[in-house]
């Protein structure tokens, strides 16, 4: 490994940010590739954000822009939240990527290509007419072509691997290639090689052979770049590791059930994007977490349901169509006031829409979409690692307020990725539960009883978890009667409950609205944002104060209830706009609940926003409204400005 | 099953308090219609619970939607009163998280069959350890009368006024090829049997698969009576017994027989009391069981009652307890420091 990380003649040039995306077959490993770079950045100790974009298709035929998979990183030395709007890199392991991703690229920048892959099949399939590397159209940019495949060949073959086998590790050329080119650090890819592929040392010789044939590829050739390199950002002190929002969701659970002394119960039926954390909490049995892969949607809350019921924390994690079929069950957790977490990893839709995207179109579906009078809290991550916190603010009000609790993660924030500094476990407060042990009702008769529907002062009903003796009791969906449970289906006494639930849910103490960072307080026009819009809304308004411009931000965790400060605040601004992934709903329900002028921002493309798109949309309404001439400039102000 | 500990597994347990019937029955005003046969089957259970050995509080009943899922509203035990067809899940869920429990599962062919059918033979095959209760009526009751997945084939019904098209379920058939270690059958118009069965499903530790044949006397009356009349029962009953000839009759002239196109209906004089067969609940491969389910097409001919398979399986819930507790002896309780730092990390 001598040739690796021996440093190169030439100063490296210093950027305070650079965004890279690699883009190849869903075979050629991209999101592995993506993945590596952005862990060894993180170590490194930039501050980042990533945007893996994968087909739904597990592999698409091969060559085709169907199946091009890709990953978006954005590194600084400086704290950013979005993954970029433009990458400066672009890594194209085939021609399909280039033809799919060559627009992303800003004007100007460099466009790394496995020219091997340049050949007549793969340019057809990608609906080439002819090469593009020979022609003009690629002239506004800095092409470096590099012949990966045959070169990972080459440093292969002395090992003994057959050339098929090779191929596979071309990525980790085009790897070791980009971490010459940004000066990463070597030592974390190649101990996760060694973990990764232990007892499979022909895989493990020929990754480290492609990944130092890339890096000595980088070092040696003349390849008309300048080495780059972005500097550690000025990060809190405190240990870090980079965690994606799927990952800090089942931290987040797993925390509840030690913070509360309630064991884990998850019962979830596979589905993109929510998957992964049912197989995060599988691994975690050590925790006493039990995860029931259940026969479908329904099955997976009707365990949670039962299992809350005999004194777990009942979680269900899945996408939209899955919130869609577990209506009914929610439900029924309602009428039964027990508590339950439900996990909506948002996804386009409807129907099965866009499974591997992302959006943020289920909040009237987590608000309204269950037949009756069916309130449910509703609480939002706004960043990946914020799913920590969220789950376990999810899992607080679900307990202390027995109730179901719905938490609207989306596919950005579940595979997306942040530096997270770990919080210290003894700060996390407690979760107090408390269940019934003793009658509370003395009959007529002068016979002591248990009412499981007598409530204290915040509404709330005993829980005697079956096995508690003498308080045998029946609960269910028919409406029962406010004290005793017993079936009732007296007029007065159901009006009588229907309100009740609504006033359990609506007077859930949640802390006011504050505005984000940067917000003065004075701005005409008030930004409102909810889940993982944060990070766009954020770097946009940034960029418009940089350049002079006013703009006040708040982010919404809690969106049922809302913040009790809410009204006041939207009202005190003269224009309120919403950017949301989805047609307007987030701007209806403040419409109707406030009375306020507020305005959507609307896209469903199955992508984040950009900082970009929403700097546009600012300035437009700033200068609409001041009658300035100026004309909002390009979305995709780069350099020198934090996003 | 872990650290966390649940307040209501903690209780001392001590020696099972006597019971009577009186302590099982909830203050709850009954409210099938008269002459419903659920009356005799709550009977037979209430009186049966208190030789079971079994406590009150560790007992649950749960129920989906239907007649029949009112049940667990009469047991002075836990119940809910879940949603249509979503008892199986419910209860795999609480069995799960609290393997103390005995859990009894009560729903019709309607909530079983039909719009819960894939809880239920989910349930079967992972042999989550549930006693199961199926009443089957043959009916729609609780909608009024509409035709159910067991009803027979040419049904009048308010929803097929000339006639229903599908072939119905056989649910014995069904919970068998579902993998059910534990199926049985018995019928609301003998106690004694309805206990004998009921005993059986709550000894079996897995899941208990039982179908009782139950009347609708508003929606369905008489479906069974051809063959649960006290009078025509000798004829029309076939009692399986654990390794007994396979025999009915007044006389016990008839037997049962496998011959090349399944079980069949012989005379033993004819064919010789060698040649009947005998029964045996615990052969692991259910072809046999499988046989005498397919006896009876309709419920007008010598139908087999009892346990038809009785077998021994790994418990799901325990299971499932088992790798926890393997886990956490190799590695010791999970601390959350450490899973926070279980990827890679850096200091700043
Ligand atoms: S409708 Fe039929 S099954 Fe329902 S309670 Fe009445 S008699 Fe019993």
């Amino acid at each position: 490994m001598t040739e690796i990380g021996g440093a190169s003649s030439a100063p490296a040039l210093e950027l305070d940010e650079v965004i890279i995306r690699f883009a190849g077959d869903s075979g050629d490993g991209m999101q592995l590739t993506g993945d590596r770079f952005t862990n060894a950045s993180a170590m490194f100790g930039n501050d980042l954000a990533t945007l893996p974009e994968y087909p739904a298709e597990i592999r698409a035929p091969a060559g085709t822009m169907a199946g091009v998979s890709a990953f978006q990183v954005h590194i600084s030395d400086h704290d950013i939240t979005t993954p970029g709007d433009a990458p400066d890199v672009l890594v194209a392991m085939n021609p399909a990527a280039l033809k799919s991703d060559l627009s992303t690229l800003v004007q100007g920048g460099t466009l790394i290509v496995n020219k091997d892959t340049f050949e007549e099949r793969n340019l057809a399939k990608a609906g080439y007419e002819s090469n593009p590397l020979d022609g003009e159209d690629l002239s506004g940019y800095r092409v470096i072509e590099v012949a990966m495949t045959t070169l990972t060949k080459e440093a292969c073959a002395e090992l003994g691997v057959k050339p098929r086998d090779a191929d596979r590790s071309k990525n980790f050329f085009a790897l070791g290639l980009l971490s010459w080119m940004y000066s990463r650090p070597i030592e974390p890819t190649i101990d996760w090689i060694d973990s990764k592929f232990a007892g499979k040392d022909m895989v493990i010789a020929a990754n480290k052979a492609a990944f130092s044939a890339g890096h000595a590829y980088g070092e040696t050739a003349e390849l008309g770049a300048q080495r780059v390199v972005v500097k550690a950002a000025p990060l809190l002190k405190g240990t870090y590791t980079n965690i994606n929002g799927n990952t800090a969701l089942s931290w987040g659970l797993v925390a509840a059930s030690q913070l509360s002394g309630l064991p884990l119960f998850l019962g979830s039926y596979p589905i993109t994007p929510a998957s992964d954390i049912l197989h995060e909490l599988s691994k975690h049995k050590a925790f006493g977490v039990t995860t029931f892969q259940a026969e479908d949607e329904i099955a997976a809350i009707g365990s949670a349901v039962g299992a809350s019921y005999g004194g777990s924390i009942g979680v269900t994690t899945t996408s939209g169509p899955g919130v869609a079929l577990k209506g009914e069950a929610m439900g029924l957790a309602v009428s039964l006031e027990l508590p339950l977490i439900v996990v909506d990893v948002q996804r386009g839709g409807p129907s099965t829409g866009l499974p591997t995207k992302t959006e943020a179109a289920d909040l009237m579906m987590a608000m309204y979409g269950r037949h009756g009078e069916c309130p449910m809290p509703i609480v939002a991550p706004r960043t990946p690692a914020d799913c920590f916190d969220t789950a376990i603010e999810a899992a607080r009000i679900a307990l202390v307020h027995q109730t179901p609790v719905m938490l609207l993660s989306d596919g950005y924030l579940a595979n997306g990725s942040e530096p997270w500094r770990l919080p210290d476990v003894a700060d996390l407060p407690n979760i107090d539960v408390e269940f019934a042990t003793a009658f509370n009702m003395v009959n007529e008769d002068g016979e002591e009883s248990f009412w499981p529907y007598l409530r204290d002062e915040n509404l709330n009903r005993p829980i005697a978890l079956p096995g508690t003796p003498g308080l045998m009791h029946r609960i269910g969906g028919i409406e029962k009667d406010d004290g005793t449970g017993n079936v009732s289906y007296d007029p007065e006494n159901h009006e009588r409950m229907v309100r009740l639930r609504h006033e359990r849910v609506a007077s859930i103490p949640i802390p006011d609205a504050v505005l984000e960072d940067g917000s003065t307080g004075n701005a005409d026009l008030l930004m409102v944002g909810w889940g993982s819009t944060w990070g766009a809304i954020t770097g946009a308004c940034r960029r418009v104060r940089s350049t002079g411009g006013e703009v006040d931000h708040v982010h919404l965790t809690h969106l049922n209830p809302l913040p009790a400060n809410l009204g006041d605040l939207l009202r005190s601004y003269r224009r309120v706009l919403v950017p949301e992934l989805n047609l307007g709903q987030l701007v209806r329900i403040l419409r109707a609940e406030y009375l306020v002028d507020a305005r959507p921002l609307s896209k469903v493309k199955g992508q984040p926003f950009t900082a970009g798109e929403i700097q546009f949309a600012i300035i437009a309404d700033i200068n609409e409204f001041s009658g300035s001439p100026n004309e909002p400039t390009s979305t995709t102000t780069k350099k020198g400005v934090a996003v | 099953m872990t650290n966390l500990l649940n307040p209501a597994t903690a209780v001392d347990d001590g020696p099972v308090p006597e019971t009577t019937r009186s302590d099982w029955a909830s203050d709850q005003e009954v409210r099938w219609c008269p002459g419903c046969g659920d009356y005799s089957i709550l009977t037979a259970l209430q009186l049966l619970m208190p030789e079971l050995g079994v406590r009150r509080e560790k007992t649950v009943f749960i129920s989906g939607i239907g007649c029949a899922a009112r049940f667990p509203y009469y047991m002075n035990t836990y119940g809910v009163h879940t949603i249509h067809g979503r008892s199986p899940a419910v209860a795999t869920g609480l069995a799960m998280a609290r393997p103390d429990l005995d859990i009894w599962v009560i729903g019709g062919d309607g909530d079983m069959l039909s719009i819960g059918g894939n809880h239920l033979i989910h349930a079967l095959r992972r042999n989550v350890n549930l006693n199961i209760l199926m009443f089957n009526n043959q009916i729609y009751g609780l909608t009024k009368g509409q035709f159910s997945p067991t009803s027979e084939v040419g049904k009048v019904t308010k929803s097929s006024p000339v006639g229903a098209l599908a072939r119905p379920f056989n649910p014995i058939s069904m919970a068998l090829g579902a993998e059910a270690s534990f199926a049985a059958r018995t019928h609301d118009m003998d106690r004694h049997h309805m206990q004998e069965v009921f005993r059986r499903a709550h000894d079996h530790d897995g899941a208990a698969f039982v179908e009782v044949l139950q009347n609708c006397n508003v929606f369905n009356d008489g479906a069974f009576a051809a063959i649960t009349k006290k009078d025509v029962r000798k004829d029309m009953l076939i009692d399986l017994q654990h390794g007994k000839p396979i025999l009915f009759g007044s006389e016990e002239q008839y037997g049962v027989a496998l011959a090349p196109e399944g079980a069949v209906i012989v005379e033993v004089a004819k064919l010789g009391l060698e040649n009947v067969m005998v029964h045996d609940e615990t052969i692991r491969n259910p072809s046999n069981a499988f046989a005498l389910s397919r006896l009876a097409k309709t419920p007008d001919t010598p139908t087999p009652v009892g346990v038809f398979r009785s077998i021994e399986r790994d418990e799901f819930s325990s299971s499932v307890a088992a790798q926890i507790d393997e886990i956490q002896a190799q590695l010791g309780q999970g601390k959350l420091e450490n899973l926070l730092r279980s990827q890679p990390i850096w200091e700043v």
